[in-house]
């Protein structure tokens, strides 16, 4: 939910989309099979507030992407895996570029993983998979994630670097990020069991908006992003100047800004390129301070 | 009429013994230029040693984002990497580079240009260090598609995009007459478990580009040799026996990784 003054919105500054490289689906819409009690979105089993996107909107926006030139395209929800047209969706991503998919890695059945090796075997282009993991243990991660999920999604990333892959595993780096090389490690020697020996790990910063305002509180009042702080900062840093987020109620500025109605920019693809955003929400603020928190360069396997 | 073939060299990271091959293999095949793309510095011992094998040689230099830093003595080397452990050892790469770099090579560098145009076989060939709208943007092979190399030679005038940064060599035919080039590097192994390293000779006949991956073998053990009498990092000196990148690998996507050993 924003907590925007419109004299706040109205003094926001606005940036230009300087290059589409990133196309991102909202693919599975809210749905998902998890209610983690620090989605930024609130998804869940009964959020249908965005539903899955079919086969013709994810079509369309690829026909278009191409004379865009997109370079990366990301797949989100909700849980990607819940939509059943994902690896169709992804064949014919996978034709044009590389594709990575976000998910909570507990639907990585033995049928679904040898279908995503054969995807990626048959692609020119890298198939990335990126699986969210919160702590290193049952009791910190299925406080969050729910019950059995730990388990579940480290039988999954077994699933997947068995057959090949080297999943990205993203986690929320609680506090002031001081104890991140600590948790890294900890990461390393959990994944290890699993058979994963050279882990890619990503931190990600905490974002205080949907379920997570529960757990963190909101963002101070000051806490926005203002003209004065853009001077001699470099914009790419920021994923509404290079991405643009595709659902199934139209084009949003990011993936972050889902439940924000001020960030659905056009009911198409290229009107929306065409279009400045303005970082009048207060999470632009953790976007502008951590920089690129939703591409996907990784946090390192370690020596 | 002698065909034109020129030799186009990638990162040289100070390599100054893989440098020094190359140029005489490319001077053996019968090139007729000699380009490098950039990044003289980094990872190698002694980064002074390698102006005057190229100055010596002719080739025409560009600047990479390592000697954009060098130049303006900037504190960090640009490379773009985003992990701790990468920064880590980019950061000690950098310090050590710095500190030994003459004060006139600097200055050398600072005069350098960051791209090159020419023609080769009727073919427009743009020349940059990573890519042309970027310095140090990384163009790997399975996360770079067709349609977005075609947009950056259409907005940028070319037939053939030439690059480097990556360290990894490849090549992709975009069309009936345009070509990107990623010519890997002289200065690092390719993350193929063998210790040479890699440049590209270039030819073009009416309009339709030759593109050949030349593998350079040379004492790697005498560089290592260098390398720990100046104690650069152990994990350094491994990548340069062995082939196989120890550091600075969370840049690589899924495909390229893979393909490694760490």
């Amino acid at each position: 939910m924003s907590c925007t003054t419109s004299t706040e919105a109205a003094s926001a500054p606005a940036v230009p989309l300087t290059a589409l490289d990133q196309l991102w689906f909202q693919v599975s819409g809210t749905v998902c099979n998890l209610r983690c009690r620090h989605c930024f979105i609130s998804c869940a089993p009964d959020n249908h507030a965005f539903w899955f996107m079919d086969r013709v909107q994810v079509s369309a926006a690829l026909a278009e992407s191409t004379a865009l030139g997109v370079k990366e395209y990301y797949f989100t929800g909700g849980e990607p895996f819940m939509q059943p047209a994902l690896p169709a969706m992804l064949a014919e991503t996978l034709a044009l570029g590389p594709a990575t998919v976000l998910t909570n890695g507990t639907l990585f059945t033995p049928r679904r993983v040898a279908e995503l090796a054969r995807l990626a075997a048959a692609s020119m282009y890298s198939l990335e998979l990126r699986v969210s993991l919160d702590g290193v243990t049952v009791e910190a991660n299925d406080a969050i994630r729910g019950p059995g999920t730990f388990a579940r999604a480290l039988d999954g990333i077994g699933r997947v670097v068995a057959a090949g892959f080297l999943p990205i595993i993203t986690t929320v780096l609680p506090g002031d990020g001081s104890e991140a090389e600590v948790l890294l490690q900890d990461f390393r020697a959990v994944l290890g069991r699993v058979g994963y020996t050279r882990p890619r790990l990503k931190l990600l910063p905490t974002l205080r908006l949907g379920a997570e305002v529960a757990r963190s509180g909101r963002y101070a009042p000051d806490e926005r992003v203002t003209h004065e702080m853009l001077h001699g900062y470099d914009l790419d840093r920021l994923l509404c100047t290079r991405a643009r987020l595709v659902t199934a109620r139209g084009v949003y500025a990011c993936p972050i800004l889902l439940d924000h109605p001020s960030a659905r920019l056009a009911d198409a693809l290229g009107e929306a390129t065409r279009l400045s955003v303005t970082l009048r929400e207060q999470a632009c603020y953790t976007c502008w301070q951590e920089g690129a928190i939703c591409a996907n360069a990784t946090a390192g396997a370690g020596a | 009429m002698t065909r034109e073939r020129i030799a186009v060299f990638g990162g040289v990271y100070s390599n100054h013994v893989a440098l020094a091959a190359a140029i005489a293999d490319a001077s053996d095949r019968g090139a007729t230029a000699l380009y490098c793309l950039g990044d003289l510095g980094a990872f190698g011992p002694s980064p002074d040693k390698v102006f005057p094998l190229l100055q010596d040689a002719s080739v025409r230099v560009m600047r990479g984002n390592y000697d954009d830093s060098i130049a303006r003595g900037l504190d960090d080397c640009q490379c773009g990497y985003t992990d701790p452990r990468d920064n880590h050892y980019a950061r000690l790469s950098y310090q050590y580079t710095f500190a030994n770099t003459n004060p006139a090579h600097r200055a050398w560098l600072a005069a350098l240009p960051d791209h090159f145009r020419f023609t080769l076989g009727g073919l427009r060939v743009l020349c940059c260090h990573g890519s042309p709208r970027q310095m140090n943007e990384f163009l790997w092979e399975s996360t770079t598609p067709t349609h977005f190399l075609s947009k950056l030679t259409r907005d940028h005038d070319c037939d053939v995009l030439i690059g480097t940064h990556t360290g990894i060599h490849w090549q992709r035919q975009l069309g009936p007459s345009a070509w990107y080039v990623n010519v890997g590097a002289v200065g690092r192994p390719a993350n193929d478990g063998h210790p040479h390293v890699w440049y590209a000779m270039l030819g073009a006949r009416d309009r339709v580009l030759d593109v050949e991956f030349v593998p350079v073998a040379y004492d790697h053990e005498a560089l290592a040799n260098d390398m720990r009498d100046e104690r650069l990092p152990a994990e350094f000196i491994e990548t340069i026996r062995t082939g196989w990148w120890t550091t600075c690998l969370e840049v690589l996507p899924q495909r390229e990784r893979a393909r490694g050993k760490y």
